[in-house]
């Protein structure tokens, strides 16, 4: 990775995912520091009536407590978000989340493209985002975007994905700056954690 | 992917408030910037200048221009806990009196009214009841006075109403034709429909309940807190206040003034005048 890409002073990471993504994550939020700074914001495909279960399961793994956000909370430094149950889950200027019930986009609410275009406004090259293994082309848009704003783009590897639709469609939206395998996203987010504390 | 800058949002803002009199500086503006979005390829606009120019020359009409502003997305039981929990608060409401005075603020297409309907329907309270349902929106309050959903929502709004009710039977409630279904007439006709803009409301009433579910997410925090502050004016001490799942009054300096009842379905009692 370019050391450019490590250091630079970033505010945010916001990680999309479908199908298969389950997985990639808690294995993800199992090996970060516990003391990773930045906030982390999650955007997954979820069942539209299912509203507790999913980030139970993901606290099982996950070094971190993580919780779903309320319209107009504050986003936290080291605190780890994912967007509810049948909820966009946008950004806002003045660092908080804005929650809203628009129709689905690429049949989902949470759609990732909101996420990562709300996000991308906000945080403009100071944001990471990491998408990763779906079913559809949500996702890709809003990887384009945060390119267009100078932010840092990694999609999941392909050949890794349960379903590689999601990356793909990212991949052939704009020029991403790196494709990882699931451990090397793991490897990434401890490097910059160090970084960033030296 | 088109981008709106602050300066023109601001700019589209004043014009919308000139021609139409609706004063949109306070809606939260990821939401808002997105449904301006969603017009400008509707219409087919390069940007917001040329829908502000569109505006000014009078392409809209103020009603056509609200309808496809504000976010009209909704289903019948939407969150059947909430509807659940609803159910066990309504009860309390009578301990000391004989009808109450329910508002849906922020209606929609009614769908949430409906649900109310049914509810209180089933729950043999219809007679005890006085509800008021209103929008800033005058087209889609006439398609909520209407009752008639279109048949391939009925599908969604089934499977809520089984995630409330397993054993209730929505048909019951409806008439159907190909392509729709109407809501009970007789139950519709209990509901007073009003047109109501939140941004300027003053109190009109006094209310026993009143439902704000997923219409203050489109505000940012200060009209917010302007709307919470009506409501509790608007509140009988010891009134409930039940907004979206997801939504908080926390921030809110009239937060103080309420009691939780439920967390995890955002429903508040008003404690303190």
């Amino acid at each position: 990775m370019r050391e450019s890409d490590l250091s630079r002073p970033y505010k945010a990471v916001v990680i999309g995912g479908s199908a298969g993504s389950f997985s990639v994550l808690a294995n993800i939020m199992s090996k970060i520091p516990k003391d990773f700074n930045l906030p982390i914001i999650i955007c997954c495909h979820r069942l539209k009536h299912v509203r507790s279960g999913f980030i139970e399961a993901l606290e099982i793994k996950s070094v971190k407590k993580v919780t779903e956000p309320d319209d107009k909370e504050s986003i936290k430094k080291g605190k780890v978000y994912v967007a509810p149950a049948n909820y966009h889950l946008g950004i806002e200027l003045g660092n908080t989340f804005a929650l809203s019930t628009e129709e689905m986009i690429n049949n989902s609410r949470p759609a990732i493209d909101i996420t990562f275009e709300t996000a991308a406004y906000v945080y403009k090259e100071k944001m990471i985002g990491i998408l990763l293994t779906g079913a559809n082309k949500d996702g890709a848009h809003g990887m384009k975007a945060v390119k267009e704003y100078g932010g840092l783009t990694i999609v999941q590897e392909p050949s890794e994905c349960t379903i590689d639709t999601m990356p793909k469609a990212a991949l052939a939206a704009t020029k991403i700056d790196y494709v990882m395998k699931a451990e090397e996203m793991v490897k990434f987010l401890n490097d910059l954690h160090k970084i960033q504390q030296a | 992917m088109q981008e709106i800058g602050i300066a023109e949002l601001k700019k589209l803002t004043e014009v919308i408030k000139q021609k139409f009199g609706y004063d949109f500086k306070d809606y939260a503006m990821s939401s808002f910037k997105r449904r301006v979005l969603r017009i400008l390829e509707l219409k087919k606009l390069p940007d917001a200048e040329a829908l502000a120019v569109q505006i000014e020359q009078n392409a809209f009409t103020k009603e056509d221009f609200l309808h496809e502003i504000t976010v009209n997305v909704t289903e019948l039981f939407r969150d059947p806990s909430f509807w659940r929990v609803m159910k066990t608060i309504l009860p309390n409401l009578y301990l000391n009196q004989e009808k109450i005075r329910i508002w849906h603020a922020g209606c929609s297409s009614g769908e949430e009214v409906y649900s109310m309907l049914i509810l209180l329907k089933e729950m043999d309270l219809m007679n005890k009841v006085e509800i008021i349902a209103s929008d800033i929106d005058k087209a889609i309050l006439e398609k909520a006075k209407e009752g008639k959903i279109s048949m391939r929502n009925m599908e969604l709004n089934e499977k809520n109403y089984i995630r409330y009710n397993q054993n209730g039977d929505l048909k019951k409630y409806f008439l159907y034709d190909k392509d729709h279904a109407y809501f009970d007439r007789d139950l519709l006709s209990k509901v007073s429909f009003r047109e109501i803009n939140l941004v300027e409301a003053k109190s009109f009433t006094k209310c026993d309940l009143i439902l704000c579910r997923n219409v203050m997410i489109y505000f940012n925090q200060n009209l917010q807190n302007e709307v919470i502050k009506l409501f509790h004016e608007m509140l009988f001490t010891y009134g409930y206040l039940a907004i979206g799942s997801k939504e908080s009054i926390i921030w809110s300096e009239y937060a103080s003034k309420f009691l939780v009842v439920n967390n995890e379905e955002k429903v508040y009692k008003k404690f303190k005048e």
